[in-house]
């Protein structure tokens, strides 16, 4: 077998799968947005502009995803980097293996039911009632944006913790001694050293967690209370309840080309922060 | 004991477990429309040998039947007995709304044989030919003679028959009446001015054009089926100006209504039993000015490769002595005069089920046109989104 075969017949299963659930269902999709709505549903073909025309009336699904995704994404990123720290750097080693599948456990459980859990938190019975004991009345926290906010916070966290700890694990501990013997406060190694020897781990968290926000319909539906319409709800609406395909189409095309465009532009930003990281190493 | 028994029983708890885990807070309409978990669980339980039941005896129908139909609306233990008499195994796939049918039904094959469309839909599944005209003397149990027309007529389509009638009921409100001095609320627009005064923050609407859209339209004595462009746009504006006031867009509002944090939802009458049931200072009633009653049906989808277990299920749902098992389970009144006679005295009183004919009569039965008129779901939308 000659090793051009060879590739080819390793690369076979992967290149079929791509074709036939990615790039197949895009052009698909791609070519039904271009469509008109069947009399009772579903979709004719034609070639018109009519659906990316009408766009602007889900303006405001496109404005609240790309408000809230990288609100969820920031917030998760704040929280997560002190946990996946401590983990990798502080942790007795005895006890890392036992952490770290602490943060997976939850993960046992659909996304779904640890979302309704979040309901009756949120919920009267829940947070607000413990409040008021306390003194702090008529706090209402379930179908707000908040609770959506919290919704994607707890479900993507680990998403974010991963990246991070491996990038941090890896680190080696000798350039932390150098720099205190060096003379460096703690805060000064931090700063110099650890947090931009993370940047890949933070990189490849905050991208897995913004992509996946961008697609959320699940959260915002169950904890905004159908009143935070993200993009994912706007298509399952589409898809599901008024069956206009072409207009649906033509929005998950745009949702593609908006996540093609924020992604390449987040790329950029980081390929630039890594090259300015070598020339303050070179320094 | 014997090893089938032990299998036997199995399933049956394995079922009972299944359905008070779909009685409790977390299982309504909106959790399945967004999920699916309910039909997963029911096919869990089909594809696992240990839960299938041996047949009785050698029926000639197949080893199984796939049923669509809607959250809380059979009672299991006449699927078991199903079972038992044919030896075809029921796997239901519960959906949460007719759309939702309909578009799994044009996207191609589903596997169903047997679904429970509703009134407004038949038009569209005949021009779609996506239903199965039925063969009466399949259906020895079905008697039309013993059906209200009412709530039988839209099975057919010229002259056809497609549907026989499952059960009907009505969408009205349900609020708790702690809050309101002890009175039900019994008018759409005092639906939406509460909603907009005192309870602010403590009202459900429907996740549905049809019937939110349609309370709207109520309130300002316009047809529930209004497609008529000026109605439309008072509609949404009143929607548009309650919606701050609103504790959710869901169709799911059992639990809100249950814990206490919402005070009054839009409502199908068979919620309305339930939710009165475990808490009787929840009043169900019907708006004045309106509403929707509806009705469903027995259907078979074109698609069916089954169509003797079909048959076979449909004609062993339409038996009385069945049938009226499954009204004491779901609280949904039936239009089978043969049916409402062997139910007990209490349940033929309630007015939940069975409200006065007055009361019934401003009722509309939705439309084809307001299922897929294309301005009600671009309506909806925008509400939902402002």
């Amino acid at each position: 077998m000659t090793q051009r075969t060879h590739n080819w017949l390793l690369l076979a299963p992967a290149g079929t799968w791509f074709l036939v659930m990615l790039i197949i269902p895009l052009i698909v999709v791609f070519i039904f947005s271009f469509g008109e709505r069947a009399p009772s549903g579903g979709v004719v073909l034609a070639f018109s502009f009519e659906q990316y025309a009408n766009l602007p009336a889900r303006w405001a699904a496109f404005k609240n995803t790309m408000t809230l995704a990288p609100i969820g994404t920031l917030s998760a990123l704040l929280i997560a980097y002190p946990l996946a720290y401590f983990l990798a750097v502080k942790a007795n080693p005895r006890w890392k293996t036992i952490l770290l599948v602490l943060v997976i456990v939850p993960f046992w459980t659909s996304i779904l039911i640890r979302s309704y859990a979040w309901i009756f938190l949120l919920g009267g019975r829940g947070i607000p009632a413990l409040l008021e004991w306390v003194g702090i009345e008529g706090l209402r926290l379930i179908n707000t944006p908040f609770a959506v906010l919290v919704g994607i916070i707890y479900g993507y966290l680990p998403l974010m913790v991963f990246p991070i700890f491996v990038s941090l694990d890896k680190l080696d501990k000798r350039l932390l001694e150098a720099s205190s013997d060096l003379g460096a406060k703690p805060w000064k190694t931090f700063l110099q050293v650890t947090l931009p020897l993370s940047i890949p781990g933070i990189a490849t968290g905050c991208m897995l967690v913004f992509i996946l926000l961008m697609g959320e319909y699940l959260i915002p539906a169950l904890l905004g209370g159908g009143k935070v319409f993200f993009v994912g709800n706007a298509l399952v609406d589409l898809f599901l309840q008024s069956r206009n395909w072409a207009y649906g189409s033509a929005v998950a095309v745009t949702l593609v080309v908006v996540m093609l465009i924020t992604v390449t532009i987040y790329m950029r930003l980081i390929s630039r922060l890594g090259a300015s990281r070598e020339d303050v190493s070179i320094m | 004991m014997t090893k089938k028994t032990i299998d036997h029983i199995s399933k049956k708890e394995f079922m009972e477990k299944l359905e008070s885990y779909r009685k409790g807070s977390i299982t309504r309409r909106h959790f399945l429309n967004v999920t699916g978990l309910g039909a997963a669980a029911a096919v869990m339980g089909a594809s696992v040998p240990g839960l299938r039941p041996q047949p009785a005896f050698a029926g000639d129908i197949g080893d199984r039947v796939v049923l669509a139909t809607w959250p809380n609306y059979h009672d299991p233990a006449n699927f078991d007995a199903f079972t038992e008499a044919t030896g075809a195994h029921v796997q239901v796939n519960v959906f949460g709304s007719n759309e939702e049918m309909l578009a799994k039904l044009q996207a191609g094959a589903t596997g169903w044989d047997v679904y429970v469309p509703t009134n407004y839909t038949f038009e569209d599944y005949v021009k779609e030919d996506l239903i199965e005209p039925l063969d009466t003397s399949l259906l020895p149990n079905f008697d039309a003679s013993a059906f209200d027309a009412r709530y039988a007529e839209a099975g057919s389509v010229n002259g056809t028959l497609y549907g026989v009638p499952k059960n009907w009921g009505s969408t009205g409100m349900a609020v708790n009446t702690k809050h309101n001095g002890g009175n039900a609320i019994s008018s759409w627009r005092e639906f939406f001015d509460i909603t907009m005064d005192q309870f602010s923050g403590r009202t459900i609407v429907h996740d549905y054009q049809l019937t939110t859209i349609g309370s709207a339209l109520n309130a300002f004595g316009y047809s529930f089926n209004s497609v008529d462009e000026k109605e439309l746009a008072d509609a949404e504006k009143l929607l548009i100006d309650v919606k701050p006031h609103l504790f959710a867009i869901t169709s799911d509002y059992q639990p809100g209504m249950r814990n206490g944090d919402a005070w009054l939802t839009i409502c199908w009458s068979g919620d309305g039993k339930q939710l009165n049931t475990d808490m009787p200072e929840i009043a169900y009633a019907l708006g004045k000015e309106g509403g929707e009653i509806w009705s469903d049906y027995w259907a078979i989808p074109k698609s069916s490769e089954r169509k003797a277990a079909a048959y076979a299920l449909i004609n062993f749902m339409l038996d009385p002595s069945v049938n009226a098992k499954e009204v004491l389970a779901h609280g949904y009144p039936t239009a089978d005069s043969r049916t409402y006679d062997q139910l007990p005295d209490d349940l033929k009183s309630d007015p939940i089920i069975f409200p006065a004919q007055e009361l019934l009569s401003p009722l509309e039965f939705g439309a084809a046109v307001t299922l897929t008129d294309p301005n009600r779901a671009e309506l909806m939308a925008r509400f939902k989104s402002a």
